[in-house]
């Protein structure tokens, strides 16, 4: 039997279901995604952006969905406690796909400003939520993971701050992948930052059980003129966890944005990024970086459209890794006829510890303007022996050596990020990733 | 500014100087392929049993495959029942001198400039020309000979030399390869074969030179350089065409290997008709070129300028088996009007210690899309791996694209890979200094860019590097040079 074939009957079986616990609004795409769905499936192997990823082996599995939106007896602040020192979030919380309104952060937010369950606010401001729902993330997108989430999903978050707006305190969403058996997880994400505001958004996955977590999630981001948006995501799920992502990010002119994704443990991991840049004068930096053993899997794709002239983008993405770990970049730039003076710029860097680690990367340019400067490079190769040997002839046994030269290697990335406390945060969960000590974090069932 | 726009657009005013069409009887068969038609033409060259069987093989093969669409590039579909498979000179008594050779062949020849006359044995080269399919006189074959080294036409290496031919055809190009090779495995006509035995130096530069003549006919040769141990030979290739404007196919393969020490560098100028202005017309050149570094200490170094056809996919690859074996890289890739080229190269690193070197300078303009495809990968036992790419691209028009798409996958962490693009235009600010110091902006992009491609024009062998040169100048004419 066709892998898709299980989703197609489920669909067709429950979609009553689906869109009774939903909003018309996210209602109204799904049987156009259903279709694209029913029409291209699954990638294969054979697919040129799947050749390193098996998707239909991912889903191929019986996972249970929470169709009914049962409650999910978790207390995350219990299982939670992997907070950033010196930071100050306002904290949200989701199970699997469903939004954790239990408890929910007070008075921390501006006037205006919305930040909950995207089924709430598709139901109390449907025509806002119209204008942006499935905006970017097209039903039948040439993307195999949209059209499966847009038909399956039911809530999700949702971040909108209206005209002019700072919010000054970071709003973090943790995800906590829960369940007793299998589990399918659909998660919608809609980050609308309207003309001349401002927002950070740090996004968390985590996975508290043993059992087998399949994840899709698509993020949507709609940044408005004059607006500045920062994105951060950091993966500390575990091997059993599998997370297909597409996030897309449409920026108007004069717009600057920081999209940052780390991955410290997952199990296998399918990240694409798309960003369209429609209007002048936008700025995006778009870096990732990842830490991977064992049998983790990551895959990241991303393609950046200069669809206007005057804009710039800066791309930087590094991978670790070791034992048996797969990594796959393949980034593209497109540069649309006319849009002159576009500054690209791509970069690549893997360092492979062993033998059985694969790494395969493919950074591109697709460029029909005259007038712009890009360029990409890609390095792969191990650490420098004489920096080993420096370190070496200094006293530093190599583990420590090699550790040190690890952690320098993937620091500007987490450099990149516009928060210092979280900065902070991050190179010391690194340099704990690296020393293989991330597994005996202080007291929280996340990190037993 | 609107000053260099115009100038720009000048880019488009050069047109083909290899346009003519030679008057010479021409023995063709008929249209389309099927399993005759490769009887046809093994006959005709009266083969033995087991290259027929090999024909046939290709051929069934080919039948079950499907032209690829992988490229970035936009192939108008092809009727390979519309396409005349083999096409010769007619067969008259073989001529004993140069004399006896039909004179508008000569004139051919005279025009193409190539060295076939007793005059140019002063250059020093032994020339293999290949018109249509069949090859038609080979130059200082006696004085290589006396050194053991055979370079003959495919054809006769198979009477004279058919142990060689069968233990080396398909073995670095199986024809299982891809469709094109498939299909030239099938019916392929002709081509040029290089033996260089054991500690022999070639003392000079073998050259061929292709040029396809009859209308709707596709040239499908074959070229087989084998480098025994310690040996070395340079080869050149030139190919052009007349102006037509029905497409032509060209699909050749070439195969080289290097045995142990042994050092092949093999250099092409291919300038196939591009078609005009408007994109009527010109040649599809879909190319299979690999070299085997077979033993320990080999080298192979492609070296490519690549200034016509309307269509180019093309990557001469390298295998790198041999423990310390070097591959190599050099292209410049010229498209203009309404070209398409993908084109690039693959290393593949098996041995230990291996080394490959990616140098890739691509210029587009007019209408033209130009691409840069590669891949280096370096399989679990290449110990010590080196490889670095560079590949630049020059954009002289706001309506052409340059695009680069680099594959690597690395299964040792040994490894050391590079990878380096850029894509931009002419700087202005070298163009204002030269114009500030008399030049002309005609004179300046053809001084900027004749020095962007410097790097891989110093690769190439002397007499080729002064064509190449001329060769860039008349593909952009108008702005350029």
């Amino acid at each position: 039997m066709k892998t898709e074939q299980q989703y197609i009957d489920l669909f067709t079986q429950y979609e009553d279901l689906i869109c009774k616990n939903s909003s018309p609004v996210m209602n109204a795409p799904r049987a156009e995604a259903f279709a694209a769905f029913e029409r291209n499936g699954f990638p294969s192997l054979k697919s040129e952006d799947y050749k390193y990823t098996d998707v239909q082996k991912a889903f191929a599995p019986d996972y249970g969905l929470n169709l009914n939106r049962l409650y999910i007896p978790v207390n995350p602040y219990d299982v939670f406690r992997c907070d950033v020192p010196n930071l100050s979030t306002s904290l949200y919380f989701m199970v699997n796909d469903i939004f954790y309104d239990k408890a929910l952060p007070k008075g921390h937010l501006p006037e205006g400003v919305y930040a909950g369950s995207l089924k709430v606010f598709t139901e109390r401001y449907p025509q806002i939520a119209a204008q942006y729902y499935a905006h970017a993330a097209l039903p039948d997108a040439n993307d195999p993971i949209v059209p499966l989430n847009t038909m399956l999903a039911q809530d999700g978050f949702v971040l909108y701050v209206p005209k002019n707006i700072a919010v000054e305190r970071t709003i973090q969403l943790v995800n906590i992948f829960r369940g007793d058996k299998d589990m399918m997880a659909n998660r919608r994400i809609l980050v609308i930052i309207e003309p001349g505001a401002t927002a950070r958004m740090l996004v968390c996955d985590h996975s508290i059980d043993d059992v087998k977590f399949l994840g899709t999630q698509v993020v949507e981001a709609f940044i408005g003129e004059g607006a500045s948006f920062d994105y951060y995501d950091l993966e500390e799920s575990n091997s059993s966890t599998m997370r297909f992502s597409s996030f897309f990010l449409k920026q108007a002119a004069n717009t600057n944005v920081v999209v940052n994704g780390i991955t410290l443990t997952n199990g296998l991991s399918c990240n694409n990024y798309y960003v369209s840049l429609d209007g002048e004068n936008g700025e995006i930096s778009l870096c990732g970086m990842s830490v991977l053993d064992k049998e983790q899997h990551l895959d990241t794709h991303t393609l950046i459209q200069h669809h206007v002239p005057h804009c710039k983008s800066n791309e930087l993405f590094k991978y670790v890794l070791n034992d048996r770990a797969i990594g796959a970049f393949s980034g593209r730039i497109w540069v649309k006829e006319g849009a002159d003076k576009t500054e690209a710029y791509q970069t690549n860097r893997n360092l492979c510890a062993t033998r059985e680690t694969r790494m395969y990367s493919k950074p591109q340019l697709e460029i029909y303007a005259d007038d712009v400067k890009c360029s990409h490079g890609m390095t792969t190769g191990q650490l420098d022996e004489n920096a080993m040997f420096y370190m070496r002839s200094r006293g530093i046994p190599p583990e420590e050596a090699r550790m040190l030269l690890s952690v320098a290697f993937t620091s500007d990335v987490i450099e990149h990020i516009r928060i210092p406390a979280l900065k902070d945060r991050l190179h010391n969960l690194v340099e704990k990733r690296f020393r293989g000590e991330l597994a005996k974090c202080e007291g929280c069932r996340i990190c037993k | 500014m609107q000053d260099s726009n115009n100038i720009l657009k000048e880019v488009t005013a050069g047109e083909y100087k290899y346009g003519f069409v030679s008057n010479i009887e021409t023995e063709t068969i008929h249209r389309g392929l099927d399993e005759e038609t490769v009887r046809i033409i093994s006959a005709k060259k009266n083969e033995p049993e087991w290259l027929l069987e090999f024909r046939l093989k290709a051929y069934r093969h080919w039948l079950t495959m499907e032209q690829p669409d992988w490229a970035h590039l936009n192939i108008p579909p092809i009727d390979y029942q519309d396409i005349i498979y083999y096409a010769a000179p007619k067969a008259k008594d073989k001529p004993k001198s140069l004399d006896e050779v039909d004179p508008e062949l000569l004139k051919t020849f005279d025009k193409l400039g190539i060295p076939l006359e007793e005059q140019k044995v002063l250059s020093g080269m032994a020339v293999d020309a290949v018109m249509d399919s069949v090859s038609v006189k080979t130059t200082f074959k006696e004085s290589l000979a006396e050194k053991g080294i055979i370079f003959c036409s495919f054809s006769e290496a198979v009477q004279h030399y058919p142990d060689l031919v069968q233990k080396y055809l398909g073995k670095v190009v199986n024809y299982r390869d891809n469709f094109f090779a498939a299909l030239n495995s099938a019916v392929f006509s002709d081509g040029s074969f290089v033996y260089i035995p054991k500690g022999v130096r070639c003392p000079m530069e073998l050259s061929t030179y292709f040029r396809i003549n009859t209308a709707n006919t596709g040239q499908f040769e074959r070229t087989l350089i084998v480098a025994d141990d310690d040996a070395y030979v340079s080869y050149l290739e030139g190919c052009t065409a007349p102006m037509r404007d029905d497409n032509q196919l060209h699909a050749a393969i070439v195969e080289i290997i290097a045995n142990e020490r042994a050092e092949v560098k093999y250099s092409t100028v291919q300038n196939w008709y591009p078609g005009d202005k408007n994109g009527k017309g010109g040649i599809y050149n879909f190319v299979t070129k690999r070299g085997l570094c077979k033993g320990d200490h080999s080298k192979i170094s492609w070296t490519q300028v690549e200034t016509g056809s309307a269509i180019t996919w093309k990557y001469p690859s390298c295998i790198l088996a041999g423990d310390n074996s070097v591959g190599e890289f050099y292209s410049v890739a010229v498209t203009n009007n309404y070209q398409q080229a993908d084109t690039g190269t693959k290393m593949i690193h098996i041995g230990r210690n291996t080394r490959s070197t990616i140098v890739s300078k691509g210029i587009s303009a007019g209408h033209s899309q130009n691409s840069y495809r590669g891949l280096v990968k370096i399989s679990p036992q290449a110990e010590g791996a080196r490889n670095h790419s560079q590949c630049d691209s020059l954009l002289l028009s706001q309506t052409c694209g340059a695009h680069t798409f680099p594959y690597t996958d690395i299964q040792n962490e040994t490894a050391v890979i590079e990878h380096e693009a850029t894509t931009s235009k002419i700087s202005e600010e070298q163009l204002f200094y030269c114009q500030q110091r008399g030049i002309s902006t005609e004179e300046a992009v053809g001084l900027i860019v004749n020095g962007y491609a410097r790097e891989v024009m110093n690769k190439l062998p002397m007499e080729f590097a002064v064509e190449a040169q001329k060769l860039l100048n008349i593909s952009l004419e108008g702005s350029v040079g």
